[in-house]
């Protein structure tokens, strides 16, 4: 599903961010990377959604290379994964109901398809009862799950999370990871980036750490199958 | 794209002019002044050129024939201008014709005072040819040519007048071009500001959808409908208080100045608007556009 391949990326100061990266994610996994500041873990995911290029290397997801992708074609293959940030991300002048809608508009489906899709998908992240709520009305856990409710409403195939529980406190967070279990647990691909170890050692899920740009252990997690 | 989301962008458009109120109103008055200064200047080009036209129509190139010259030949010289694409009209003015106006303007009433030319005609040989022409500008190229023709003693013209009415067409035109330029510069700046500070406000929602796969054309589409939003609200609000001006002036200048009443003769609104309303919708139009358009391709890159 993710495959990166000799990739390095060194910004215009010269210190490379990551470094001969080599890293295979299979379909249905759910992954951690783990990692201190700065040790390259968000050039990771920008990599991922091609917001940077590689310096070297080849990046392949969902079986395309992601040098081949021609710049128009860029927001189609982004239709494919959802993003979730630690901010959130939403938009404060609209309820719930209308931040999770904005992907389907985004993406040009038609309102019927919304009408049917928000609910659901709201209730699937708990939230079906607050679709009229604007965001300063919600905790940061529940925003939080507008946001990830926002990533999966086109049914991408892959859910990467750029530190999710970086702004919640040590029940909502342990919540957030018990969603986005779930998700993974229907089939789609999760990558989650964090530095909150407690969290990780919990999951019990497969942990890649990251140090100064150069991957040091890749540990597999006991119910993984691979 | 579908019909949902040309609504949805157009309505963003107008959300993005409220959300800008103050930026937005400053654009669409600042707008308004440059297209009322402009339409105002066409009102009083247009009705100048109709002057000039009508003085224009009025000047006249005078040819005279050669002694002993024969009816068939003048008739072939008649030919020879009537085809020639300056001309507008030409009328051929006999001897006895010339000669009756001149009597009629000089001795007036006086018979007794003509009597005595009864039967000789003073201007026998003073036929000649009247030839008005489409542009004044083309005098001196006509007149080469006649002169140049077969069978033709003298060409009269009026240079002085042709040439001052020709120079001062040029003078209207090329102050038309450098107002329009100029206020085409001001008001693509203007709106440039106004969509760079929509781009500014809407920072994190463009990010937003550049993340979940929006399209360049998605993103950018709602700039350029609020660009041309206001270039439309800017044009026609100018329109409405020139029609309502302009009548009024006209008036106004024909009850208080009733002097200039033979020297000029406005056109009718109607007439001057036919032109004015398209030219400054597509100006307003254009100048929202290409303000808009210019500012996302610097500030926008999806």
């Amino acid at each position: 599903m993710i495959k990166l391949e000799h990739v390095s990326k060194t910004y215009s100061a010269g210190i490379p961010a990551l470094n001969d990266i080599n890293l295979e994610i299979t379909e249905g996994e759910f992954v951690f990377i783990v990692g201190d500041s700065g040790s390259g873990k968000s050039t990771l995911i920008k990599l991922l959604l091609k917001e940077l290029e590689p310096s070297e290397g080849v990046i392949t997801v969902d079986g395309k290379k992601l040098h081949t992708i021609r710049r128009r074609h860029i927001p189609k293959f982004r239709r494919n994964l959802g993003v979730v940030f630690q901010d959130f991300r939403l938009l404060k002048d609209r309820n719930v109901y209308d931040n999770v809608a904005f992907a389907q508009r985004v993406i040009g489906a038609p309102v019927r398809e919304s009408r049917r899709k928000v609910p659901a998908i709201l209730s699937t992240v708990g939230l079906a009862a607050k679709y009229k709520s604007y965001p300063k009305q919600l905790s940061g856990g529940e925003q939080q799950r507008v946001a990830i409710a926002r990533a999966l409403i086109n049914q991408p195939k892959i859910l990467l999370a750029d530190e999710p529980t970086g702004n919640l406190d040590a029940n909502n967070a342990w919540e957030i990871m018990k969603l986005l279990e779930e998700i993974n647990a229907r089939g789609t691909t999760v990558v989650v980036v964090t530095h909150n170890m407690e969290i990780v050692k919990a999951m019990n899920k497969r942990v890649i750490t990251v140090q100064k740009g150069i991957i040091v252990s890749d540990e597999k997690g006991d119910d993984d199958e691979i | 794209m579908r019909f949902s989301s040309i609504g949805y962008t157009i309505k963003q458009g107008f959300c993005n002019i409220w959300r800008n109120k103050m930026f937005s109103l400053a654009s669409i008055a600042t707008m308004s002044a440059c297209i009322f200064l402009f339409g105002l200047f066409f009102a009083i080009v247009t009705n100048f050129q109709a002057m000039v036209k009508e003085a224009e129509s009025g000047v006249a190139v005078t040819v005279f024939f050669n002694e002993g010259i024969t009816q068939d030949e003048i008739d072939w010289i008649g030919e020879e201008i009537g085809k020639r694409v300056e001309v507008s009209e030409y009328n051929f003015i006999s001897a006895e014709e010339a000669w009756e106006e001149f009597k009629t303007e000089y001795f007036g009433n006086d018979e007794q005072a003509a009597a005595g030319f009864q039967d000789d005609n003073p201007l026998a040989n003073s036929a000649s040819y009247e030839i008005y022409m489409n542009d004044i500008s083309m005098q001196s190229t006509l007149v080469d040519y006649l002169t140049g023709l077969e069978g033709v003693r003298e060409v009269r013209q009026s240079e002085i007048v042709a040439n001052t009415l020709s120079d001062f067409n040029s003078l209207i035109g090329y102050i038309s071009v450098g107002i329009i330029l100029i206020l085409l510069l001001v008001a693509v700046f203007l709106i440039s500001n106004t969509v760079t500070t929509g781009i500014a406000v809407r920072k994190d929602e463009i990010g937003i959808m550049k993340l979940i796969g929006a399209t360049d054309r998605f993103v950018r589409a709602p700039f350029i409908i609020e660009g041309v939003m206001i270039g439309l609200m800017g044009s026609i609000l100018p329109l409405i208080l020139l029609y309502i001006l302009y009548n009024k002036v006209i008036v106004y200048i024909g009850e208080k100045f009733s002097f200039l009443n033979t020297l000029i003769n406005f056109l009718p609104v109607e007439e001057v608007f036919d032109s004015l309303v398209p030219v400054a919708l597509i100006l307003g139009v254009g100048i929202g556009f290409l303000g808009s358009r210019i500012t996302i391709r610097k500030h926008l890159k999806v």
